[in-house]
């Protein structure tokens, strides 16, 4: 099993063993080529294969045992197929002979990973091994990609067996272009509907970035002048700094972008799921519009929202084509009527500056950066406002649990990130709440040397929701209150990593330079801003434009 | 739109587990599955299930499209486009009285039916036929006492020269 990992051009495993994953860490032992990360909680196990994977395009590798280890993946996984990210999770299981008794540690992962892994498989003879790993490789990988988990009994991982390389999958039940209808006529159907189009935008999602569509959806928009609102998973998609850019949509998305979707005639949706966060009430979003959807899987299409032409395939051979075909078109009343809406409603930082505001530390961390910066968020009011204000200039560089919101996901994650870039900075953005749910993986960090940057926007509220409660539940603040907390500074110096408080905005920039020196540890910046601070924009949910709040309430 | 009946032949792996995964994904996604029935075809590797659904068009396009995604579906044949032939089996326990038996014989001949037991105080009819048939034989059966019955779910299968392995 190992060697064929190593045949699939796996470098590096997140994990940590138990007794029937003794055998492949035993031969995990003698393998100098292949980095085995000891993890301290297999949630941090999977949210590093996650972050790994969504860093390089390559699949995330993690590792557990039976029972309770497998079991603790399922949060990494789930997290995993929500946003369609390639991971292979291999998992430990009693021996064949016991299956299904109760053993000792036996818990039926396949049956409970079912509803959130693009497939999975129990291996019950040692030489299915190599055809399954290729396998699980070639599914996760391919088409839509997702997480997929391969269960290996104890006597099977103890077999000998002669090993033969697999090289070809042939799985006849799965195509990773199924229902494809990339056709002359459905290019030439948008070509023309662009054409014709007077306030066309553009919606672009995660699916851009995985399929590496950035160049040819940039070139799509310049060659026509129609601007782009991306998704949450869709940043970096093309460079927000762009002219062409919009920033983020939805929920909590720029006021300009949304505009733009709510009075635009024709909407190109391109590798993106009209997620609710996006759309809000679909009865009123983006209604003056017709739609086309491009997206691989065959089931997104009319899933929510039913386009008028849909083109199922990879949206970078689609994108390409359909460059080809439409007319160019130079700027129009349209631009200029968005361009009056980003100057009717920019993004703003308050400015006063007896407190700590989030949004401006996301703002100098961009200075300081460029949007050049490997950002890893958790979730919750932290990762809108990074969403908001730190502008990604290149695919794979904003991670984000989007599709589950997983708080805990960013530190692990990013971990994952650092460890497949090496040569790019990595800051992980935490709320108090979120950092808290795995900050044990503080200690593989530093025995690694992996120099994420933790940036703890410390509230001491569970913020988004006091939020909310501030909001829509008049002020009940309830089970959010995190005051009672240990000091993160000395936290961080407890496990022989280096930790800084911040209170002031003058002391904002020197803590980032000198985080940016460190180069062998975690650095916790922990930034104690003002407690109840909202993100906005903000459309409730389910609600439409028109109850866009663009500042607090009075 | 109003739900309707649907009637899908959906071929898989012959694996186990394979039924889990189908019925995990029509449970999770909220599709309801009026009947379903199993069995291996005349490849040993592959399983057809036939899948009575209720829903409007947009599930039964839901289902098609997500059940096709399950790695171990090689294929989702949707029959509301294509004429069909399709059966169900059923064995009904009839209380059968002295007085009441020989009009029970005549329904049974008049459905085409058979009656497969005998005791002193039951008849077990065995009917095949397409779903209103089972129905009005039991609907006509019902006054005489039921005393068990059990139906299978529907099979399908296309008219004429149209396959589904093809
Ligand atoms: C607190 C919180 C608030 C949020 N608020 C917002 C918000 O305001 N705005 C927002 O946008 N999101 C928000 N989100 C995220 C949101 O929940 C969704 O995760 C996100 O909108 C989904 O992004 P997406 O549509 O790009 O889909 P993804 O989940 O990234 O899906 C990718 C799509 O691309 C397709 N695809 C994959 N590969 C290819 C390929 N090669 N070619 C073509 N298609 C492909 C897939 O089939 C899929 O349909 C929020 C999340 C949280 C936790
Ligand atoms: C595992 C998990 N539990 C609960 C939630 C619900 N939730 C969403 S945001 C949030 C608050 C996060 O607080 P914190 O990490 O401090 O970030 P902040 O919003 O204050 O920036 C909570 C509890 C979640 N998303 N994930
Ligand atoms: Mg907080």
């Amino acid at each position: 099993m190992v060697q064929s990992l190593i045949d699939h051009g796996v470098e590096i495993i997140f994990g940590l063993p138990g007794g029937q994953a003794i055998p492949i860490y035993d031969a995990l032992y003698d393998r100098k080529d292949l980095i085995n990360v000891l993890m301290r909680h297999e949630q941090g196990a999977a949210h590093a294969a996650d972050g790994y994977a969504r860093a390089t395009g390559k699949v995330g590798v993690c590792l557990a045992t039976s029972g309770p280890g497998a079991t603790n993946l399922v949060t990494g996984l789930a997290t995993a197929y929500m946003d369609s990210i390639p991971v292979l999770a291999i998992t430990g299981q009693v021996r064949t002979t016991a299956l299904g008794k109760d053993a000792f540690q036996e818990a039926d992962i396949t049956g409970i990973s079912l509803p959130v892994t693009k497939h999975n498989y129990l291996v019950k003879d040692a030489k299915d091994l190599p055809r399954v790993i290729a396998e699980a490789m070639y599914v996760a990988s391919t088409g839509r990609p997702g997480p997929v988990l391969v269960d290996i009994p104890i006597d099977v991982s103890f077999a000998k067996f002669d090993y033969e390389p697999v090289t070809e999958v042939n799985i006849r039940s799965y195509s990773p272009i199924q229902g494809e209808s990339i056709t002359e006529e459905n290019l030439n159907a948008a070509a023309k509907m662009i054409a014709e189009s007077e306030r066309p935008v553009l919606y672009a999602g995660g699916g851009v970035v995985l399929a590496g569509a950035s160049e040819e959806l940039l070139a799509l928009s310049e060659k026509t002048h129609i601007l782009v609102a991306n998704t949450l998973l869709g940043k970096g998609a093309i460079p927000e700094t762009h002219p062409h850019s919009l920033g983020m949509l939805g929920m909590h998305g720029t006021a300009y972008a949304n505009h733009a979707v709510d009075k635009c005639d024709l909407l190109i949706a391109v590798g993106a799921r009209f997620d609710d966060r996006v759309t809000g009430k679909l009865a009123a979003f983006a209604k003056r519009a017709k739609v086309i959807h491009i997206d691989i899987d065959a089931a997104e299409v009319a899933k929510t929202v039913t386009p008028d032409i849909s083109i199922v395939g990879d949206c970078k051979r689609v994108l390409s084509l359909l460059l080809d075909k439409v007319e160019p078109r130079g700027e129009t009343e349209w631009n200029k009527q968005i361009k009056q809406w980003q100057q009717d409603f920019p993004l703003h930082c308050p400015s006063d500056d007896s407190q700590l505001y989030a949004q401006c530390i996301i703002e100098r961390l961009w200075e300081h950066t460029k949007g050049e910066a490997i950002i890893v968020t958790d979730v919750g009011q932290h990762q809108m406002f990074t969403a908001l204000h730190y502008k990604v200039t290149k695919p794979r560089r904003f991670l984000s649990s989007g599709g589950l919101g997983t708080m805990g996901y960013g530190f692990p994650a990013a971990i994952g990130a650092a460890m497949g870039c090496p040569d790019l900075p990595v800051f992980a953005i935490c709320g108090d709440g979120g950092f808290q749910m795995t900050l044990q993986e503080l200690a593989p960090s530093l025995e690694y040397k992996v120099p994420v940057k933790i940036v703890l926007l410390n509230n001491r509220y569970l913020g988004m929701v006091r939020q909310w409660q501030e909001l829509f539940y008049n002020k009940r603040y309830s089970g959010v209150n995190i005051e009672f907390q240990p000091d993160f500074k000395m936290l961080a110096e407890a496990y022989g990593c280096v930790g800084i408080r911040i209170d002031k905005m003058s002391e904002v920039d020197a803590a980032i330079e000198k985080a940016m020196e460190i180069n062998d540890r975690p650095v916790i910046l922990d930034f104690h801003t003002a407690r109840e601070e909202n993100v906005f924009p903000m459309i409730p949910a389910g609600e439409s434009i028109e109850q866009m709040m663009v500042n607090r309430p009075k | 739109m109003k739900p309707m009946q649907h009637t899908i032949t959906v071929l898989v792996e012959n694996k186990p587990g394979v039924l889990a995964r189908v019925s995990s994904l029509f449970a999770r996604r909220g599709f309801n599955i009026e009947s379903l029935a199993v069995s291996v075809t005349d490849d040993p590797t592959m399983s057809r299930m036939t899948i009575v659904v209720l829903g409007d068009d947009s599930t039964l396009d839901q289902i098609n499209k997500q059940t096709n995604k399950l790695i171990d579906v090689i294929r989702v044949i949707d029959y509301s486009e294509v004429p069909i032939l399709d059966r169900e089996l059923a064995m009904i326990k009839v209380a059968a009285e002295n007085s009441a038996r020989a009009e029970i014989m005549q329904i049974v001949d008049i459905f085409h039916a058979k009656i497969i037991d005998i005791s002193p105080a039951t008849f077990t009819v065995e009917v095949t036929g397409n779903t209103d048939k089972v129905d009005a034989i039991e609907r006509l059966l019902e006054p005489f006492g039921i005393k068990e019955m059990v139906r299978t779910g529907k099979i399908a299968i296309a008219r004429g020269t149209h396959t589904a392995i093809s």
